[in-house]
C-alpha cells in the first residue's frame, strides 16, 4: 500500500481531519479563556484579591503557574495531554483525568438514556404524523414536537422536579448521586427525569425528520409495488418504508447525541447530576484553565467519534453508501 | 386505512410502555418516603445540608467562598471566637491579657487539646502559625490581620506573647476568623489540602469533589457538644432543586440568600428564619475620580436617595437602611447623617455649590450574577438620581470583569455588595485609613479619619471605642465618602426535625455543633 493510497483512504481522510480540528478547538479555547476577564486568583478570592500584597500576588501567581508565558502555558499543557495528564483541578484537589473519569461516564448514560426516550416518542409519533398529512393526528404529532421545542428544558425540569417533590416526596435527585454499578436502582431514578426533560426535547426534531423521511420514503415507487404485491401493512411499514426512511433519522439522532455528549448544562445543574456540562461550567467559574481546557477537548474529541460511527452507520444501514 | 391506525396503536404502546417503565422505576424503591436521618439511640444523628457549591479550597488560610469558610469553620479553631451576638469570647486561648503600654498581649492556652490527627495542640502551632500567615510567600487572606504583630514567641508549651508595633484593640477580634485558624507545625497546605487537620467541634470525613463533603463528631473536641454524629453538606447546585429536596425530606438544612426563594421554601415541614447581616449595600464612590472629587456632588447624590426605596423595589423590602457600620455592639444611626431622607431641593443646592446646576454625569459599574438585587438597585438608584440632574451612566459587567474593574479601583462609581466585620476597624480601616491595603479601592481618606482610626485601635475600652466609631461613621457620612443603603437577611432553612440551630449576623454555621436532627 503506498503513501498515496493511505492518504486516499477515506477513514484515514477523516481521522487526519479530526485531527485538525481538535488542535484548532485547543487552540481556540487556550485563547478564550485568557481574554475573559479574571484570573483563577480572583476568581477564588474575589474582591479580596484588592488586598493582595505584590508579593503575595506573585506568590499566588506561581502557585497557579500563571507567572509562565503564554506559549510556554500552551505547549506545556499540549504536551502533558500526549502523556495522558489532562491537568490538576486545585478545586476539586483530583486530576482532570480522574475528573472526567468519572463526570463522563456519568453524561455518556444520560445521552444514550435521553436517545432512547427520544427514539421511542419520536419515531413513532413522526410515523404517526406522516400515516395522515394534515389530519388531526398529524396536527396531534406536530403539537407534540412543536411544544417539544418550544418548551425551554429548565422550565419543565424544574416544574418536574418540584411538582413530584413537594406532591408526593418523590425525589431521588435530593439523595446525593448514585453510581450506576453500585447503586443502580437508585441510579435509573436519578436519570429518569433528566433523560425525560432531554428526551422530550430531541424527540422533537427526530419526530419532524421522520415525518418528512416516511412521507418522502411512501411516494417512492417501490412502495407502490410491494402494496400491490400485497405485503401486510405492518411489514410494508417497518420493512420497506422505515428501513428506507432510516438515514435522514440516523444523522439527527447522531448529532443530538453529539450535542448530549458536550454535557447538557442547565439540566444538570437543576438536577444535581454531576456530569462533564457541570466540570466545565465549574472550571469556567473557577478560571481553572486546563480543566476546562482539557473537558473541552474530550468533549470535542466524543463528538468526533460520534461523527466517524454516525457515517459508519451509513455503510451498514444503506447499501448505496458501502457501494461508492 | 387500517394501516393508519396499526401504527396508531403502535405509538400508544410504546408510549404506555414508557409510563409502565416510568412507573415501576418509581415504585421499585422507597425513594419517595425521607430517607432516615440518624438512629434513635444516637444523640444528635446525621444532618443533611444543602449547598449550592462545594469548597473551592479545604486550606483555611486561603479560603473567602462561603462555603469554603462555613465548611471549615467547623473543622479548625481559633485562638478567640465570636459568640451569638459577635463578642470575642475564648477559643483555643482560655484568656489573655494586654500589658499597660498596649504593646505586648499573653495568651493563656487551653491545655488537652487535639488536633484531629490526634498530636496535641501547644505554643508551637500558634507560633508557626502566625508567623507562616504573616509571611507574604504564604499568601494568607488575612496577613493583614496581623499587621501590627512584630514577633511571636512562645515561652512554654500554654503561652504565647505577641509583641505589637502599636496598640491594636481590635486584635482578640481579627483572632477569631478562620483566616487566622491555628494549624499543626507539622502540617503543609498541600497535605491540608486533602486532609484538613483541625481542633474544631468536627472532623474531615471525605468529600466527592462537586458532590458532598461530610464531617463527623469530633470525639475529643475541648467545648461542649458536638451533639450531630455527621453532617453532609450535599451540592445541589440550583436553589429550588435545594427546596425541591428540602421538599421531599432528603436535605433538613439550608442557607438562602436570595428572599424568592426563601418563601418558596417556607410552609409545610419546613420553617425559615431571618437573620440580619453584617454585610451591606451600598453606591461606592470613587472620591479621586471625576465630579466625583468635589465633596459637594457626593452630598448631592447622599441627598438624593431614597434608601428604603431602593430597599423595597430592589430587594422586595427584605432588609435594613444602614449607615456604615452594621456589627451590632457598633452600630451606626441610619439617620446621622446629612440628609436621612431624600431631600431634592438640598441636592439641588449642593449641586449648585459644585457648580454643576445644569447637571453631572457619574459612571458607575455593577456586576451581574454575583448576587440577586445588583442591576435593580443600580436602575432604582439611577432613577432617583435622574430626578436631582445627576445622571447615572450604568456599565452592567460580568461578575469576572466587574470584579477585575474593583480590584483596579478603575471606576468612579460601584454598586457594591461588600462583607462586614464584627470589629470596625475590622471592617473599615482597611478601606478608609491612608495606609489601608483598599484604600486605593475605597477612593477616600483624610488625616481625621487615620487620626480617628488610631485612637480606636488604641482605646480598649468598649463604650470609649463605640464613641470613637461614631465619630469615624459621622465623618464618612458627612464627606459622603460613600453611600451606604441597607444591610439584607440570610433565610435559615430547617426541616421540623432539626432543633438547636442559632444563625449568626456574619453567616458563620458554628452552632452546627448545638444543633440536633430528631
Amino acid at each position: 500500500m503506498t503513501f498515496r493510497t493511505i492518504a486516499h483512504n477515506a477513514v484515514v481522510r477523516r481521522i487526519a481531519g479530526a485531527l485538525v480540528t481538535l488542535l484548532g478547538v485547543a487552540v481556540f479555547v487556550f485563547i478564550m479563556l485568557r481574554a475573559i476577564p479574571g484570573n483563577q486568583i480572583t476568581a477564588g478570592l474575589g474582591t479580596e484579591a484588592a488586598a493582595l500584597t505584590p508579593a503575595q500576588q506573585a506568590a499566588l501567581e506561581r502557585y497557579y503557574g500563571l507567572d509562565q508565558p503564554l506559549f510556554i502555558q500552551f505547549f506545556s499543557w499540549l504536551g502533558n495531554i500526549f502523556t495522558g495528564n489532562l491537568g490538576f483541578s486545585s478545586r476539586a484537589q483530583e486530576s482532570v483525568l480522574n475528573l472526567t473519569a468519572h463526570s463522563l461516564p456519568v453524561t455518556f448514560e444520560l445521552a444514550v438514556l435521553s436517545i432512547v426516550l427520544a427514539l421511542v416518542i419520536g419515531i413513532p409519533l413522526g410515523m404517526l404524523s406522516a400515516s395522515r398529512p394534515d389530519s388531526p393526528r398529524d396536527a396531534f404529532g406536530q403539537f407534540v414536537g412543536l411544544a417539544g421545542l418550544s418548551i425551554p428544558a429548565f422550565l419543565l425540569a424544574t416544574t418536574l422536579l418540584s411538582v413530584l417533590a413537594s406532591s408526593i416526596g418523590f425525589n431521588p435527585n435530593g439523595q446525593g448521586h448514585a453510581s450506576l454499578f453500585e447503586n443502580p436502582a437508585l441510579n435509573l431514578q436519578q436519570m429518569l427525569l433528566p433523560a425525560l426533560v432531554l428526551g422530550f426535547g430531541i424527540a422533537a426534531p427526530i419526530m419532524r425528520t421522520t415525518r418528512t423521511a416516511v412521507l418522502e420514503v411512501r411516494s417512492d415507487d417501490f412502495i407502490r409495488t410491494a402494496r400491490a404485491k400485497g405485503v401486510p401493512p405492518r411489514r410494508l411499514q417497518a420493512r420497506h418504508v422505515l428501513r428506507n426512511a432510516l438515514v435522514p433519522i440516523v444523522t439527527m439522532t447522531g448529532l443530538q447525541f453529539g450535542y448530549l455528549l458536550g454535557g447538557a448544562v442547565v439540566v444538570e445543574q437543576i438536577f444535581s447530576i454531576p456530569g462533564i456540562g457541570r466540570q466545565v461550567l465549574l472550571g469556567l467559574q473557577q478560571k481553572e484553565y486546563a480543566l476546562v481546557q482539557s473537558t473541552v477537548l474530550v468533549i470535542a474529541l466524543s463528538f468526533v467519534i460520534v461523527n466517524l460511527l454516525t457515517d459508519l452507520l451509513y455503510r451498514v444501514i444503506d447499501p448505496r453508501v458501502r457501494a461508492s | 386505512m387500517s394501516q393508519g391506525s396499526r401504527t396508531t396503536r403502535g405509538a400508544l404502546a410504546a408510549m404506555g410502555v414508557l409510563a409502565a417503565v416510568s412507573l415501576a422505576l418509581t415504585g421499585c424503591s422507597p425513594s419517595g418516603t425521607p430517607a432516615p436521618s440518624g438512629s434513635a439511640a444516637a444523640d444528635g444523628g446525621k444532618l443533611v445540608i444543602g449547598v449550592t457549591s462545594d469548597p473551592d479550597t479545604l486550606f483555611p488560610w486561603k479560603a473567602t467562598q462561603f462555603q469554603a469558610v462555613h465548611v471549615l469553620e467547623n473543622v479548625y479553631g481559633t485562638l478567640t471566637e465570636f459568640d451569638k451576638d459577635l463578642n470575642v469570647v475564648p477559643g483555643l486561648a482560655e484568656s489573655w491579657e494586654v500589658s499597660d503600654d498596649g504593646l505586648t498581649v499573653t495568651f493563656k492556652l487551653r491545655s488537652g487539646v487535639t488536633f484531629e490527627d490526634g498530636s496535641s495542640f501547644g505554643s508551637e502551632d500558634v507560633k508557626s502559625s502566625f508567623d507562616k500567615i504573616m509571611d507574604e510567600a504564604t499568601a494568607a487572606v488575612s496577613a493583614a490581620s496581623l499587621a501590627s504583630v512584630t514577633k511571636v514567641e512562645a515561652p512554654d508549651e500554654h503561652t504565647v506573647v505577641l509583641t505589637l508595633s502599636a496598640p491594636d484593640a481590635a486584635l482578640p477580634a481579627n483572632l477569631a476568623v478562620l483566616g487566622t485558624a491555628i494549624l499543626s507545625s507539622d502540617d503543609t497546605e498541600q497535605a491540608l489540602n486533602t486532609e484538613p487537620n483541625g481542633t474544631g467541634p468536627f472532623s474531615f470525613k471525605d468529600r466527592v469533589a462537586s458532590q458532598s463533603l461530610t464531617l463527623v463528631k469530633n470525639e475529643n473536641y475541648w467545648g461542649d457538644g458536638p451533639k450531630l454524629d455527621s453532617i453532609e453538606f450535599r451540592v445541589i447546585p440550583d436553589e429550588s432543586s435545594i427546596v425541591a429536596a428540602m421538599q421531599s425530606g432528603n436535605v433538613q438544612f439550608a442557607v438562602f440568600d436570595d428572599p424568592l426563594v426563601a418563601k418558596t421554601a417556607a410552609g409545610g415541614n419546613i420553617t425559615v428564619s431571618n437573620t440580619p447581616q453584617l454585610s451591606y449595600h451600598a453606591l461606592q464612590l470613587n472620591a479621586r475620580k471625576g465630579a466625583l472629587t468635589d465633596v459637594n456632588v457626593r452630598l448631592a447624590i447622599q441627598c438624593a436617595i431614597d434608601r428604603q426605596q431602593v430597599l423595597d423595589t430592589a430587594a422586595l423590602g427584605e432588609g435594613e437602611v444602614t449607615g456604615p457600620i452594621t456589627s451590632p455592639a457598633f452600630k451606626s444611626d441610619p439617620s446621622a447623617r446629612p440628609c436621612p431622607d431624600r431631600d431634592l431641593d438640598k441636592a439641588k443646592e449642593y449641586l449648585a455649590k459644585a457648580g454643576k446646576s445644569d447637571g453631572v454625569t457619574v459612571h458607575a459599574i455593577v456586576s451581574q450574577g454575583e448576587y440577586a438585587t445588583s442591576v435593580n438597585e443600580a436602575q432604582n438608584v439611577k432613577s432617583q438620581l435622574a430626578e436631582a440632574g445627576i445622571n447615572l451612566d450604568i456599565e452592567v459587567l460580568e461578575s469576572g470583569a466587574y470584579v477585575d474593574r474593583w480590584i483596579a479601583a478603575d471606576f468612579e462609581a460601584a454598586i457594591a455588595l461588600n462583607g462586614g466585620r464584627p470589629d470596625p476597624d475590622g471592617m473599615y480601616g482597611r478601606y478608609f485609613t491612608s495606609t489601608g491595603n483598599l484604600n486605593k479601592v475605597a477612593g477616600y481618606s483624610s488625616p481625621e479619619l487615620d487620626k480617628l482610626f488610631a485612637e480606636g485601635k488604641a482605646t480598649s475600652d468598649p463604650a470609649a471605642r463605640k464613641a470613637i466609631y461614631d465619630k469615624v461613621s459621622l465623618e464618612l457620612e458627612n464627606n459622603a465618602a460613600w453611600i451606604w443603603m441597607f444591610t439584607s437577611y440570610t433565610y435559615t432553612a430547617t426541616t421540623s426535625s432539626v432543633q438547636g440551630f442559632t444563625p449568626m449576623a456574619n453567616g458563620s454555621l458554628q452552632y452546627l455543633r448545638t444543633t440536633t436532627v430528631k
